[in-house]
């Protein structure tokens, strides 16, 4: 589906931000497109790896209503593969906190249901309440 | 003589001691490293805080290594400041945690401000995966302390993501590890190599909406592993060993053809190969291991 990239006067200062809270990740990427054909969970995605980037880097703030961002599970596996040294993960990772930042959670924890969570071990509620919410 | 280290269990290994904490210990000790537990250790976090404004997350794994100081102000280890960690996601989120105060003394500054009530952490701790003491210790020399050579035993090691990424924290090559493989040669095993072994098997997707994200992912590490000849899996991370062995009831009913395959962590095959089945915690497991040991010849 064709998306038509809308910029206005928040674009370049939403770059910035997520370039501050990455250390300097964004203008490195050059679009080559390892991370997407490493991603081992692109298929789940709703936009690829690099369009995450692509869309940071033009400012769109429509990345953060995609699924990908949560999809992304911080596997390092483009990070160790990106020849310009991008971490991705602290990219998805930004923009996970930018929304739960704003007091919105992805994983509704009341809703989870009671005999599942007996069953889950510790680790994995864990790591799931650190990344799904703020 | 025992060599004493500073150990951090993390939650899963005290969660479910028998399959985790007690082939962990055991194995340690059984080779003469006795795992010396940090006292009032607090949880990790599970996982790397990966954003440079957010240093709340870093205070927990940071809390950890002040302990590592204090075992040594006390004479819990003898000048060891290397601290063993099983758990691969604690290896990570501990790692990682340290190498950013080591590397951004601001950081360490404010953290350390922030814990008024603790000693400073002056940074000289080193996290290190208990496979690492292994190799350091040379696997030579473990294979000499075998018991019960695991021969004929064709075992898949699995890495996951956080034993090997990123490449600052890994402890092998993130591409090309070997490290795990060894492992298995020194236990008497036949390794068998699976080319989707360092494939995220889905992590904390487990929980809630996205539990097939990990049911397809095991569906398809099982499966490489079984097309290439494997018994059995090892992994050394909780979280995988619980979406690869657990979650293969989910894989079961969405690919009902899906033949279930034994996935051990890799301490209890340790602590079965050093004799120790008793400790190894073998009838802990979704899928188990017990029959294909015996079919081997290998336990009666």
């Amino acid at each position: 589906m064709t998306r038509v990239v809308m910029l206005n006067d928040n674009s370049e200062a939403f770059t910035k931000k997520v370039n501050e809270m990455t250390n300097d990740m964004i203008t490195l990427c050059e679009q080559c497109g390892i991370c997407s054909t490493s991603c081992p969970v692109a298929e789940d995605m709703d936009i690829p790896p690099s369009e995450i980037m692509r869309l940071v880097q033009l400012g769109d703030e429509y990345v953060l209503e995609t699924k990908a961002i949560w999809v992304c599970a911080s596997c390092y596996t483009c990070t160790v593969r990106c020849p310009r040294g991008v971490d991705l993960s602290k990219v998805t990772e930004a923009l996970r906190q930018i929304n739960l930042r704003t007091n919105v959670n992805y994983l509704d924890i009341d809703n989870l249901d009671s005999e599942e969570v007996e069953e889950l071990p510790a680790i994995a509620l864990v790591s799931a309440m650190r990344k799904y919410t703020g | 003589m025992m060599k004493k280290f500073p150990y951090y269990p993390g939650c899963t290994l005290k969660q479910y001691p028998k399959k985790f904490g007690i082939p962990s210990e055991e194995s340690a000790r059984a080779l003469g490293l006795e795992m010396v537990e940090i006292p009032r250790w607090n949880c990790c976090g599970a996982v790397a805080s990966l954003t440079a404004d957010d240093m709340m997350h870093q205070v927990a794994p940071i809390r950890n290594l002040i302990r590592v100081q204090e075992m040594n102000d006390e004479g819990l280890v003898d000048n060891e400041y290397r601290l063993v960690v099983f758990c691969s996601m604690c290896f990570n989120t501990l790692k990682r945690a340290n190498m950013m105060v080591k590397e951004n003394e601001a950081a360490l500054n404010t953290i350390n401000e922030f814990m008024d009530r603790e000693q400073d952490y002056k940074a000289n701790v080193e996290v290190v995966h208990f496979l690492e003491i292994l190799r350091d210790m040379g696997f030579y020399r473990l294979e000499d302390m075998i018991k019960k050579p695991l021969k004929g035993l064709k075992i898949a090691p699995y890495y996951g993501c956080n034993l090997l990424r990123p490449k600052e924290v890994g402890i092998d090559n993130p591409e090309a590890p070997t490290i795990m493989e060894n492992f298995v040669e020194a236990l008497g095993a036949e390794v068998i190599d699976n080319p989707l072994k360092s494939l995220c098997c889905g992590s904390y997707h487990t929980v809630g909406g996205h539990k097939d994200i990990v049911a397809e992912r095991t569906y398809a590490i099982v499966n490489a592993a079984r097309k290439a000849g494997a018994d059995m899996m090892i992994t050394a991370c909780p979280l995988c060993a619980f979406n690869l062995d657990d979650r293969q009831a989910l894989t079961k009913e969405l690919h009902p053809e899906f033949q279930h395959m034994p996935v051990l962590y890799f301490t209890q095959i340790l602590a079965f190969a050093l004799g120790l089945e008793d400790k190894a915690g073998l009838e802990e497991n979704y899928v188990d291991a017990r029959p294909i040991l015996r079919e081997k010849g290998l336990m009666d």
